[in-house]
């Protein structure tokens, strides 16, 4: 027995989310009193592997191959369900981000394994094997029973603490059999920024709503940002009037984040937009309506003017960075 | 080219929700059922390709799992312009269940392109449109922000961190959606809706399936400490407690 957990690489690093990955997956092997064996697809830098070691990984699999390039979400759930029969996996752990939802359900379908996804907590008892997971864009929260003698879970980004201890984990390398017939996508373009924060990696996040008033008045925002090395973020009606491109759209139907701080500048907190930041652990709000419901949402608040706050914060942010 | 377009009804999103029996369901009392946002998207794209004569598109069928109460949902996918509707007559028990009865549905019927939302804003599972796809083993695209068709071939953009794909996978295969594959959903016009009550909507039994996962009890999350209000005057006091209370900067 074991527990499976994907290490998923960018640009051939590991981040902060592969090791709360690799910690979850150490506290379920605990749990379970079993080891953790990490999968690691694609070429990684040089001793980014053994990291993994000092969050818990027992055993690292490699498989550098040059045809996994390109997400294919087929060949991926074949390598991955491939590796967990071998390895005798009961638990799997994959990330709730864009890769994890691709792979999961296809590898829940191979291995006939049910899902939890997007896991916050360590499983709540093991007989019967529950998970506490996020239901109703996180207005609820579900006890989940899995059944299956296979469980995935997807886990919630920020929602574990990576613990770094040292280790000393075995690297084997794999190479697949032939995965090129069952390769169907091809990539024809990329389109990336480059040097900017993800909004979904970033610890703090500033989000300007309509309290913004025009799209001209951004730049106070980004200086804030920028002094906080934070991301920038806006709501709904900001990307759909065009103030903000739709990339940095947080809330239900946008994208779903959860960093240690999210400042809301001039945004009123719009059940859809909560639904998209209510895993923050700190949020700050700043708006002239002192009954805005962002405020019951917050830790902290400031009632006034969007436009008179934020020089006034930028210069208090200049001090202290002083 | 055919599209199915399956489509789940949730509670509508500014629902305030409340428990029922033991904390172990939700009370339904007054909830107003819709289509669920991100169905409703992919149904609106699907319709705005089956318009462009180019794409080759014939038809446009959505699918639904749910018992007969449902109906008014599928009625209302039919009056925004799908041209028909298929229900599998079950409640749905786990996400495993629906992908097994939908992907059962695809095989009897043969369609080209399966239009999943990304999630369901109920149960948060992301995970039913890739069930489908490995039930058929067929190519799956997950977060998929574009569809468009290059010489009556589909061409498909999906979100990466930090920027986006062009991708193109052979038909028939399921597109996983998420925003910005439609603009605004589309409404249903009054003509739309006098034509609804007409469309077919085949009824479909369910195989039997055995659930995977079952919910056994709801909490509502943890109680946010209350506001602490801060002089607009006085913004060092929030970073003095942004830096020693919570530290977070």
């Amino acid at each position: 027995m074991s527990v499976l957990v994907y290490t998923e690489n960018w640009d051939g690093k590991f981040k902060k989310l592969s090791y709360e990955l690799v910690s979850y997956a150490k506290g379920v092997a605990d749990m379970l009193q079993t080891s953790v064996t990490a999968v690691s697809i694609g070429k990684v830098v040089e001793g980014e592997l053994k990291k993994l070691g000092n969050y818990g990984a027992n055993k690292i699999i490699n498989i550098n191959n040059e045809q996994l390039t390109v997400l294919d979400s087929q060949v991926y759930s074949s390598v991955i369900s491939g590796i967990s029969v071998k390895e005798n996996a009961s638990v799997i752990i994959i990330s709730n981000n864009n890769t994890g939802k691709a792979i999961a359900p296809r590898l829940s379908v191979r291995l006939k394994a049910g899902i939890g996804s997007g896991v916050s907590r360590l499983p709540l008892s093991l007989n019967p094997f529950t998970v506490y997971k996020k239901t109703y864009s996180g207005n609820a929260f579900a006890h989940l029973v899995i059944r299956s003698e296979v469980k995935i879970l997807t886990l919630a980004q920020n929602s574990y603490d990576p613990v770094e201890k040292t280790g000393n984990a075995i690297i084997e390398d794999m190479n697949p059999v032939d995965i090129g017939s069952m390769l169907k996508t091809v990539v024809k373009d990329i389109q990336k920024q480059s040097g900017k924060i993800l909004i979904t990696d970033a610890d703090i996040v500033v989000s300007g709503g309509r309290g913004m008033k025009s799209p001209d008045n951004w730049p106070s925002l980004i200086e804030l940002a920028d002094l906080l090395g934070a991301a920038t973020a806006c709501s709904r009606p900001v990307s759909d009037e065009g103030w903000r491109p739709h990339e940095e759209h947080t809330g239900q139907t946008g994208k779903i984040i959860a960093p240690n701080l999210y400042i809301a500048v001039g945004i009123s907190g719009a059940t859809q937009h909560l639904a998209g930041i209510s895993a923050s652990k700190y949020i700050v709000a700043i708006n002239s309506d002192k009954d805005a419901p962002i405020f019951e949402a917050a830790q902290y608040g400031i009632v006034g003017d969007a436009m008179k706050v934020l020089p006034k914060l930028i210069e208090a942010v200049k001090v202290l960075k002083r | 080219m055919k599209i199915l377009v399956c489509i789940s009804n949730v509670p509508d999103t500014t629902t305030k929700i409340k428990f029922a029996g033991g904390n172990a369901a939700i009370d339904t009392t007054g909830i107003q059922w819709v289509i669920n946002p991100w169905d409703e998207l992919s149904l609106t794209r699907a319709l705005e390709l089956k318009d462009d004569a180019a794409s080759g598109i014939k038809s446009v069928t959505v699918v639904h799992v749910g018992p007969a109460a449902s109906e008014p949902t599928i009625r209302k996918a039919l009056a925004i312009g799908a041209d028909d509707a298929i229900r599998v007559n079950a409640i749905s028990s786990d996400a495993w269940f629906v992908a097994a009865q939908i992907a059962e549905v695809v095989k009897k019927e043969q369609f080209d392109i399966i239009l999943c939302g990304i999630e369901s804003s109920d149960y948060n599972g992301s995970v039913v449109g890739g069930m489908i796809s490995e039930f058929l083993e067929i190519p799956s695209v997950s977060a998929v922000s574009g569809i468009k068709f290059e010489n009556g071939q589909p061409v498909l953009i999906r979100e990466i961190d930090g920027g986006k794909e062009v991708v193109t996978v052979p038909v028939p295969f399921v597109a996983i959606v998420q925003k910005g594959i439609a603009k605004e959903p589309r409404i249903a016009a009054m003509r739309g809706i006098m034509m609804a009550r007409t469309k077919p909507v085949k009824l479909v039994e369910p195989l039997p399936v055995d659930p995977l996962t079952k919910i056994v009890e709801f909490e509502k999350p943890a109680p946010r400490a209350a506001c602490k209000f801060i002089d607009a005057d006085n913004p060092a006091q929030l970073l003095d407690l942004l830096q020693n209370e919570a530290k977070v900067i």
